[in-house]
């Protein structure tokens, strides 16, 4: 990889790091409300494996830790930033929030609450590419408590059975919520669960970018040369809570967190970089200071001056809001 | 025009929008090979071949959501659930996705697919295949609720629901599959939303969909005999609800009856209840009325399953007790 690219991977995945620390800032400000889930810490691994991906021509779906996946997507920050304030400019034009960002112009199908529900969509969206026989695929970034859903065993089996171009790519933090893996998962190792489906799988250090991008890059080629679905294991930490009210500290000890603030996947390519003499402190600072203005200028100004969706259109998207009335009617009574 | 069984149309209906846009694709268990459980997709796995008319595994909350994947990806499925019980597995991606896409994306992603499956009681088939579940899904925004009542309905309205863009749930029933009616030989569509005035009254109105519908009609032509009028509405559509239709009938007959095979509570029959009283309670004549079935799971015993559910003698003694007759 050239030093340009280098460069503008670590500037993205900190650019990520910043827009949800200022996300977090205006959380405590009650710009945003409901559920505020900080994807920081595992930012390499969305970004590593998009980047191996073709941009707004594959499709992507993930959880409700979405805010970075659908910006390496192809999502505008400052569309995402207005989501999260709630505004008509938003993504999903203020109905979704945090947790349900939407961007079909870059693919990016959605974020969901409900931790299971991306495996079946994804495996339809892939469905979809196949039946159409384009030569797209579709990517679905899962937590590894979702894998004990039902639907982790049902779509498996369907998208093995069926060869769906499906890239499952597991980001294992280590705890659903405040439940580590050991004493939820009989199974630790992820990639090891979709072997009685017969999917291809591996496990990967998840906060080395590079690491990330050479491994997801087989599997991205693996899937879409038609052989069907692959399933890659991220090994990752989340540094943050769960979502805003989360205390770590019932659940996890301070030792463990230290031990991953050295693994912080912007750290350790920041000491790569420099080691290789691909960039300097100097121009780390650069970066911040530009990222920085970025954010205040062309995303927090968005967010925070674009209007509020309108109340007179509270009942507006729940169904086709123009829809043909050969299909709809209304049915002709001939009433007497 | 050929008298053709409810199933027959709903196979018409499936054969058609299949030959007509290549983004149809139908799947479920046994919908294939073997054609389909109620034979609504008999043949269509020969003709159309396993891309087109896909078997799954029995896991419908996956097969619902792969399904509703591939609709926000342009095809139109039509998904089959073998039994409306077992839709109770599918409700994550059914409610929670299916229903909210639209809404949460701001409209800028939709779901253009079907669920058809058959509901209600049949013939002893016991507490977990005799489930009536409409009310559950009709108290979903972001859905279409449909329960065609005969086979031209169940035709008209099948295409349309594949050729509209919200997901559309559409309840059919164990006990009509062997139902027949004349239906038109050229094609023809039927619009999802608009209750109907199946029979002109002038003295109680007796609401109902699906079978319930077909006890409605049975008890007016009962009820004509005795010298009362009766007007029976077909709701078709329970969600979006034809409230205009059901404040005109009642308007003009004061009276009004909802038949409904399922239980009462939270149910089809509250709603429409509510809705005459919040649209023409003065309009009233006497206390509204609900046929329903008894408050227990449907049990297996001839006896007991016949005491359980309600018939058209149970709709017809409702209505003469309304007018002061029983």
């Amino acid at each position: 990889m050239n030093a340009a690219d280098q460069k503008r991977l670590l500037r993205e995945m900190t650019f990520f790091r910043r827009f949800e620390e200022r996300a977090f800032e205006a959380y405590m400000e009650h710009k945003i409300g409901g559920f505020l889930h900080l994807y920081i810490g595992q930012e390499a691994v969305a970004t590593g494996v998009l980047e191996m991906a073709r941009r707004g021509h594959d499709y992507v779906i993930t959880g409700y830790r979405d805010h970075v996946h659908a910006m390496k997507a192809g999502a505008p920050p400052r569309e995402v930033m207005a989501e999260l304030y709630g505004k008509e400019t938003g993504s999903s034009r203020g109905r979704g929030g945090s947790m349900h960002i939407f961007d079909p112009n870059a693919k990016f199908m959605g974020g969901y609450a409900l931790v299971g529900e991306p495996f079946p969509l994804a495996a339809g969206l892939a469905l979809a590419c196949k039946y159409k026989k384009t030569d797209q695929i579709a990517i679905c970034f899962l937590g590894d408590g979702a894998n004990n859903q039902g639907t982790f065993h049902e779509t498996m089996n369907m998208a093995s059975l069926w060869k769906l171009p499906v890239l499952f790519v597991c980001e294992n933090n280590l705890y659903a919520i405040g439940t580590r893996i050991d004493r939820s998962t009989a199974v630790t190792d992820q990639y090891k669960r979709v072997c009685g489906y017969n999917i291809p799988s591996s496990q990967h250090d998840g906060q080395d970018i590079e690491i990330v991008m050479d491994s997801a890059k087989k599997a991205v080629d693996h899937v879409r040369s038609g052989k069907g679905p692959y399933f890659i294991e991220y090994l990752t930490y989340r540094l943050r809570g769960h979502s805003m009210s989360d205390k770590t500290a019932a659940y996890r000890t301070k030792e463990e967190e230290q031990q991953w603030q050295r693994r912080d996947p912007l750290k350790v390519y920041a000491d790569k970089l420099k080691k290789a003499k691909v960039l300097t402190d100097d121009d780390i600072k650069e970066m911040e200071r530009e990222i920085h203005e970025e954010i205040e200028n062309e995303v927090i100004k968005f967010a925070e001056n674009s209007p509020a969706p309108r109340v007179e259109e509270l009942n507006k998207y729940v169904l086709d809001d123009n829809p043909d009335p050969r299909w709809i009617g209304p049915l002709q009574n001939t009433y007497q | 025009m050929a008298e053709m069984y409810y199933w027959e149309a709903i196979r018409r209906a499936h054969d058609e929008e299949l030959a007509n846009d290549i983004n149809v694709i139908v799947m479920g268990e046994d919908v294939g090979v073997v054609g389909g459980t109620y034979k609504a997709t008999l043949g269509l796995y020969q003709k159309y071949g396993e891309n087109r008319v896909i078997d799954t595994p029995i896991s419908e909350n996956s097969f619902c959501g792969i399904g509703i994947g591939a609709s926000m990806a342009g095809l139109r499925p039509i998904v089959e659930i073998m039994s409306i019980n077992f839709a109770l597995l599918a409700l994550d991606t059914l409610i929670n996705a299916a229903a909210k896409i639209r809404y949460m994306s701001g409209g800028r992603v939709s779901c253009p697919m079907v669920m058809r499956t058959p509901g209600g009681t049949a013939h002893q088939l016991a507490a977990q295949h005799s489930a009536r579940l409409a009310r559950l899904f009709m108290s979903t925004s972001g859905l279409r609720v449909v329960t065609p009542r005969s086979p031209l309905d169940a035709y008209g309205m099948l295409k349309s629901a594949v050729r509209c863009n919200d997901p559309v749930i559409f309840i059919e029933h164990e006990r009509m599959y062997n139902m027949r009616e004349e239906v038109p030989d050229k094609e023809f569509f039927r619009p999802l939303e608009g209750a109907e005035v199946v029979r002109r009254g002038t003295d109680i109105t007796l609401i109902g969909y699906n079978l319930s519908l077909q006890l409605c009609l049975e008890a007016a032509k009962r009820l004509e005999k005795d010298g009362v009028s009766a007007e029976v509405i077909d709701l078709r559509s329970l969600k979006p609800l034809d409230r205009e239709t059901i404040r005109r009938s009642v308007e003009k007959t004061h009276r009004v009856l909802v038949a409904e095979e399922d239980e009462a509570s939270v149910g089809v029959g509250s709603e429409i209840i509510t809705t005459v009283i919040e649209e023409c309670f003065f309009a009233l004549d006497a206390q509204p009325m609900r046929i329903h079935a008894a408050d227990v799971p449907v049990p297996y015993a001839e006896n007991l399953e016949k005491a359980a559910i309600p018939d058209a003698d149970d709709v017809y003694r409702g209505a003469l007790s309304m007018l002061g007759r029983a």
